[in-house]
């Protein structure tokens, strides 16, 4: 008997160590990844590098100037659309659960959310790109119909975790439903609904499958959105399979730099949700 | 005052039923875009289906300059590196979910664990891509030519590596929610019978989220499906299919998702853009039928 | 009658099929603190919810008959007028929390968009919350957030804000069934005090609460309106032998 709950108790320590080793290994890739993107693109980044677009090919020097107003500009036009879309989206959601549009328009959004990057770009260019041409625009609502389902869900979820007493407190001081939701209900879950955005904005700054056909790229530095427009994945992409070491090395400087904005952001969610959660 | 309120409270009344009407809107709209994919992916994809059929789908020859147009290299390539992937990531992504889960759910280390799990998957996957070309593909073409097989580096292989990185955070998240949601009653009374920590988790946790936890595989499944830049990277763009499992597997290939992004600005004649696209509602299905059954078994499962 | 602020006239209520509210017939007069009473699902909360037209927000509940503050039917008002005019005070405390304590007594305003100067503000911040004795506790302390309150504090705080909007009436729902013994008797001693300037309708759980604080009293059982009359008489001398069996606690 006792032999047998020694072996047992021996299997059990065993599985325990097998987990952990399993669990933490998976860390190192991680690492090795960041530590490698680091070294490789630090060296890269100086206000030369951030102010200058890239030099013709096989030359040296250069910078991602066009790539980096062209992220900023195509993910804040996506932004200004799938936001407040995307909000109002996630409350109605959450006031009317029973609803056959919110049973047909919560599968959609489930259904959103898992169509693949390179689909999403191939239909805005049909929809977008074959009648207008190539745009930031078209590039931007690509992204933007993906980050729709992070802002809805989020928002609705955080929505949900409201006690239902803080709406009946305004609706009983003669508060308009649309008072109600954007004065109190919105503000209330302003923690939760901010950092669905902003994990929304952190997954599509680095997205490149939908920019492909849309926005395209550019090796001139434009603010013309009805025009194509570079963006740093997509830099990335192109200068990573060129055959020149140059453009190798802007693509380094360049997924520094979007590695770095990843990172923050999630930061920023994390510091969101602890610190401004309101007290209910 | 009193005159004012009435005054407001008329004015206020339209604005709620325009706020309404506004939220309704905005709810359709994510169904029109649903719709809309839909249709789009079927019309593009149209003369390509009339004409080359069911076939299509078995066809293993794709050879855009003389018309002929099979979809087999794709639908193994992307079958391949993603059940790859799966095998290799899920010991990894459950092993976190029972950490995080049982053995060690709160605390300083457990949270850093989760951070870098999350991490993991924020990270954009074209710099997953980049990075591997350089630094994985020269490793793993040393170890082809130690074993035998042609030293391309690139291929299903290497592909099905980034990707099984990638797609652990999918269900090892789900795992952890999951594994925490196990009732404590029901493993103290396993515990009461004088049961090991380790035959808890195998005879009681585990097997009550057994459909969780293949929902968690489903959803890594569709995540693994769905990606494309990392594996078009990887992937050395080959749609000829080699001979033997083993060249097949080391060597280049293609998958659904990357051969629409190597082609898709190639394609200058309709049937060749539609067998592309063809490719693309074929993704769209099966990554969408994937993601929703996962999905409903997840539903069902936090509902009882 | 000019006196009468609250009537209802064959009153009924339902919940999709469930008639919870059957003919209800009662005439509440100014200046008086009327408790409503009687067993759980016996339709007293439903009723004063019909009162302030808040019943009508839950999907499926519907509403028949006629129920006037003074001459107006109050379902032929403007709902947002109506709850203006008649304030409600809820079973546990609800303030704002994203609002500090001051713009929590002006929220009637504040998220209606009605604009008054800030003079105007700070007297009525101030008159409400002398009103719903908490003034001296919170004055210093007026643009902090409320998260700090008791219960009973908190629950004043949800009275003032209701002073604040200058309604005819104002109804309590199981107001003090959240808090502890103190902050229960500092609520009900602004019963006295409110029904001075408001009426009051005060659904409560409890009996003795009733007897404590109201003039009249309403006893309501499956729905129906079986008995309403001074307080005093119907402790004493009930008519009704339901009435009876409630107060002696044959059921509850």
């Amino acid at each position: 008997m006792d032999a047998r709950i020694g072996v047992r108790n021996t299997k059990s320590i065993l599985f325990k160590s097998l987990i952990i080793f399993l669990a933490f290994v998976v860390t190192i890739p991680l690492i090795i990844v960041l530590l490698y993107i680091i070294k490789q693109g630090v060296m890269q980044v100086n206000w030369h590098f951030l102010t200058h677009v890239p030099a013709p090919e096989g030359e040296k020097g250069g910078g991602i100037a066009n790539a980096l107003v062209g992220s900023i500009l195509i993910v804040g036009m996506s932004s200004i659309v799938a936001i407040p879309v995307g909000i109002l989206a996630g409350i109605y959601l959450s006031e009317n659960p029973g609803t056959k549009l919110a049973y047909y328009s919560g599968l959609c959004v489930d259904i959103l959310q898992g169509v693949p990057s390179i689909v999403m770009g191939i239909v805005v260019y049909f929809w977008i790109v074959k009648p207008f041409g190539f745009s930031a625009i078209s590039g931007s609502i690509a992204l933007a119909i993906m980050m729709l389902p992070i802002v809805i869900r989020s928002t609705e979820q955080t929505l949900l975790l409201l006690p239902p007493s803080l709406k009946e407190a305004a609706l009983s001081l003669g508060v308009p439903y649309h008072r109600v939701i954007l004065k109190v209900i919105v503000p209330c879950g302003f923690a939760g609904i901010l950092s669905g955005i902003i994990l929304s904005i952190a997954r599509i700054i680095g997205e490149t499958a939908p920019l492909l056909f849309t926005a395209l790229g550019s090796n001139y530095l434009s603010t013309n959105v009805t025009g194509a427009m570079e963006s740093l994945p997509h830099l990335i992409f192109t200068y990573a399979t060129s055959p020149y070491d140059d453009q190798h090395d802007l693509a380094w400087g360049a997924s520094f730099i979007l590695l770095m904005f990843v990172l923050i952001l999630n930061i920023v969610t994390k510091l969101i949700t602890r610190k401004w959660k309101i007290q209910l | 005052m009193k005159n004012k309120r009435l005054d407001l409270s008329y004015s206020q009344m339209k604005w709620e039923t325009v706020f309404r009407r506004i939220l309704i809107v905005m709810s359709a709209i994510i169904l029109v875009l649903v719709v809309g994919v839909f249709i789009t992916l079927i019309v593009e994809s149209w003369p390509s289906i009339k004409s080359l059929g069911i076939g299509y789908l078995w066809g293993k020859v794709w050879d855009p300059v003389n018309n002929i147009y099979g979809a087999y290299p794709f639908l193994l390539g992307t079958l391949l590196t993603s059940f790859t992937a799966l095998i290799i990531s899920i010991p990894f992504s459950y092993s976190i979910a029972i950490y995080l889960g049982e053995y060690n759910p709160k605390g300083w280390l457990s949270d850093l664990l989760k951070n870098t799990i999350e991490l993991i998957a924020a990270v954009p996957s074209i710099i997953y891509g980049f990075w591997a070309l350089f630094v994985l593909v020269p490793v793993v073409r040393s170890l082809e030519t130690k074993i035998g097989v042609a030293p391309y580096g690139v291929g299903v292989f290497t592909a099905s590596l980034v990707l099984a990185v990638m797609i652990i955070p999918y269900a090892a998240a789900l795992g952890t929610s999951l594994i925490r949601m196990v009732p404590s009653p029901l493993k103290e009374g396993a515990y009461a019978l004088g049961a090991t920590r380790f035959e808890v988790i195998r005879s009681v946790i585990l097997p009550y989220n057994r459909s969780g936890l293949f929902a968690g595989i489903l959803l890594s499944l569709g995540r693994a499906l769905g990606e494309t830049m990392a594996v078009t990277v990887m992937i050395g763009n080959t749609s000829a299919i080699a001979n033997s499992f083993k060249e097949i597997f080391f060597g280049p290939g293609n998958t659904m998702a990357s051969v629409i992004a190597n082609e898709f600005a190639e394609a200058d004649h309709t049937l060749y853009l539609s067998a592309l696209i063809e490719l693309g509602l074929v993704l769209f299905f099966v990554t969408v039928i994937i993601n929703l059954i996962g999905k409903r078994i997840i539903t069902r499962y936090t509902n009882n | 009658m000019e006196n009468t602020v609250v009537s209802a006239t064959n009153f009924n209520a339902w919940f999709g099929d469930n008639h919870v509210v059957k003919d209800v017939t009662i005439g509440i007069e100014r200046n008086q603190c009327v408790a409503v009473m009687g067993p759980s699902g016996c339709g007293k909360t439903t009723f004063l919810r019909c009162i302030n037209r808040m019943h009508e927000l839950i999907p499926e509940a519907t509403a028949k008959g006629s129920l006037k503050l003074y001459s107006d039917d109050v379902y032929t008002m403007n709902p947002i007028y109506v709850r203006y005019k008649i304030g409600m005070v809820f079973q546990r405390p609800n303030p704002f929390p994203n609002l500090s304590i001051y713009d929590n007594v002006i929220a009637g305003y504040k998220l209606n968009g009605l604009k008054m100067p800030k003079a105007d503000l700070d007297n009525i911040v101030q008159k409400s919350l002398t009103s719903a004795a908490l003034w001296n506790e919170v004055k210093d302390s007026l643009h902090k957030k409320g998260t700090f309150l008791s219960g009973g504090q908190q629950q004043r705080l949800c009275i003032a804000r209701a002073i604040a909007m200058e309604p005819e009436v104002i109804l309590f729902d199981e107001p003090t069934s959240a808090l502890d013994p103190i902050s229960t008797s500092s609520v009900e001693q602004l019963f006295h005090e409110l029904k001075e300037k408001y009426t009051l309708i005060i659904v409560t759980h409890n009996m003795q609460q009733a007897a404590r604080v109201s003039d009249k009293t309403a006893f309501f059982y499956v729905g129906e309106l079986v008995e309403f009359d001074d307080t005093k008489q119907m402790f004493t001398a009930p008519t009704d032998i339901r009435t009876q069996n409630y107060i002696t606690g044959r059921f509850s």
